[in-house]
């Protein structure tokens, strides 16, 4: 599939803030983080900003943006729409809790119930998001049980070191929230390790003559294209990377989201507040150009059924 | 409204006879020229007369060779939207400018409200959805909404334009939800089939198998040119011999 530079900057910046706005949630409705009122608004301010530049993103790549306020109406079938109608509506309690968090230092009453639906908003818009892919049928290596999953699993875990990253600034470390984040990275790594492991097992063995239904009349081989020039069937959906060029993306997707960010975190348990703001950056900026690799490759690597019509073999 | 009928007055739509196909892209182009001033219009261009000419068009002729044993024949593959009976290209639509139509099933987009998003086309098994740049919309096949209606129109014009176009009868145009109608019985006739069914999108279009060669490989030669020997043949067969033998001195 065509990996759209928009649709990856809007599925890990928005992915990114809703973590960050989860794991922000959860610390006020269980203390783990002072009640400060300048950290409240830049960390708020730095959740929101991300989701407001991830979702203008995504309209980008639309034929017709001055449209996609109509995206909000077709929730009752399409993740698209859902996704859309869950990001607005999270926006409330969102900025309730910024308020009640930036302005009054406080994340009780109402505060702590727009806490409660701020992580609820948030998980259910990613959710949405990463259900968009899994139940396109056409394409089996997101049709996966897993990708869903995996997308809220990045969200948090991206969230999460950026959260590490501007306690840093304030706070020097809070040790809870390194731990959660480590764990995070374990279960995040587990995840796409048989998330890859399964697509690439998975038998290539559909061809033309499945597809045209010519298979029991012999072998069907491509003889003649229905046109001279590629056209956008095959651009969007015939887009192919090369197996040992995805081999090493993944490894450095592998090295930036996982392998640096575990590291920076353990290095934070122990390191002088100035050292600490440093790792923080490093961290940051790791897991971030990790999470852009490893959804170029959701793209690049996914094979749509359309192209046995064009010769391709596929799962 | 993406919400799919729970069922339709009619299946509407196309029966393709893969052994008489030639490949004569004859219904492609009679389909660009009808639709790119119809229901969507246009079907744009870019660079039509160029070195990279770029366009949409809402059916695709492939060719195929399908080999078995020692021989091989062609199989001209016409592709287009099938009007599933369960399209998920119109279920996926954020804005609910794809729907199916309750009474003659037939799949369409309205081009005012779509968006060019694109997932509709991701989610089309058949690749029958082509985005228009210039228009930042998606096009497809309405099978001719705009003219099976037509009164306007003789009526034998009121079908699709690709079938209209089909010089060796390959194309045909009915309702394939009731058992009685001509295609309906052409596909029971010939063994129709609809395309990757796995899919479960419960195509209504219908492609009917390329025919038994009939050549040297499948038929067995005949009997009087396979029996050379005189004694085999009666007294008739042996005076038309001596006939032909002295006539062609």
């Amino acid at each position: 599939m065509h990996p759209a530079y928009s649709v990856i900057i809007f599925t890990t910046l928005s992915g990114m803030g809703y973590g960050l706005l989860f794991w922000l949630a959860a610390a006020g409705l269980s203390g783990s983080i002072a009640m400060d009122g300048v950290f409240g608004s830049i960390a708020f301010g730095a959740a929101l900003l991300m989701i407001t530049l991830g979702l203008l993103s995504s309209t980008l790549h639309l034929g017709r943006p001055e449209r996609a306020w109509r995206a909000f109406s077709q929730w009752r079938t399409s993740w698209l729409s859902r996704e859309g109608v869950a990001a607005v509506v999270t926006y409330i309690p969102a900025m309730l809790l910024a308020v009640g968090w930036g302005v009054f230092e406080d994340v009780s009453g109402i505060y702590a119930v727009a806490a409660g639906l701020t992580m609820l908003g948030a998980g259910v818009t990613v959710w949405c998001t990463g259900m968009i892919y899994a139940c396109l049928t056409t394409v089996k290596a997101w049709h996966h049980p897993l990708v869903a999953p995996i997308y809220c699993i990045l969200a948090l875990l991206t969230g999460a070191v950026v959260l590490n990253g501007l306690i840093t600034f304030w706070f020097n470390v809070e040790k809870n929230i390194i731990w959660l984040g480590l764990a995070v990275i374990c279960v995040a790594w587990l995840m796409k390790a048989v998330y890859w492991e399964q697509i690439d097992s998975a038998p290539h063995t559909h061809t033309a003559g499945d597809a045209t239904g010519l298979a029991r009349f012999g072998q069907v081989r491509v003889l003649e294209e229905p046109h001279t020039q590629a056209n956008f069937v095959m651009r969007e959906m015939g887009y192919q990377i090369a197996r040992k060029h995805a081999e090493k993306l993944r490894l450095l997707a592998t090295i930036g989201l996982f392998v640096i960010p575990a590291l920076c975190l353990l290095a934070l348990l122990v390191a002088t507040p100035g050292f600490a703001v440093v790792l923080g950056f490093i961290s940051v900026f790791s897991a971030s150009l990790g999470v852009l690799v490893e959804r170029w490759l959701f793209f690049a690597e996914a094979q749509h059924i359309v192209m046995l019509y064009y010769g391709a073999q596929s799962n | 409204m993406t919400v799919l009928p729970s069922s339709t007055e009619k299946k509407l739509g196309l029966v393709i006879d893969l052994d008489t196909c030639v490949g004569c892209q004859a219904c492609a182009t009679s389909c660009k020229e009808w639709n790119t001033g119809g229901y969507s219009a246009p079907l744009s261009d870019a660079d039509p007369y160029g070195s990279d000419p770029d366009g949409v068009w809402l059916n695709r002729i492939h060719g195929y060779e399908v080999v078995s044993d020692a021989t091989s024949r062609t199989v001209h593959f016409p592709r287009s939207c099938m009007h599933c009976e369960e399209p998920a290209c119109v279920t996926v639509c954020p804005t609910g400018a794809s729907y199916k139509r309750a009474e003659d099933g037939i799949v369409l987009v309205n081009p005012d409200t779509c968006i060019g998003c694109k997932l509709c086309s991701w989610a089309c098994p058949y690749g029958a959805r082509e985005y228009d740049p210039h228009h930042g919309v998606m096009k497809k096949c309405t099978l001719c909404v705009d003219r099976i209606y037509n009164q306007t129109l003789d009526e034998e014009d009121r079908v699709p334009a690709c079938v209209r176009a089909c010089p060796t009868g390959a194309r045909h145009f009915g309702d394939l939800g009731d058992p009685t109608s001509e295609v309906s019985k052409l596909v029971a006739e010939r063994d129709g089939y609809g395309l990757m069914p796995e899919t479960g999108y419960k195509p209504v279009n219908q492609y009917l198998p390329p025919r038994p060669r009939r050549d040297a490989s499948t038929v067995p030669v005949s009997a009087a040119l396979s029996s050379a020997d005189d004694n085999d043949q009666d007294i008739a067969d042996r005076f038309f011999r001596w006939a032909d033998k002295m006539l062609s001195r």
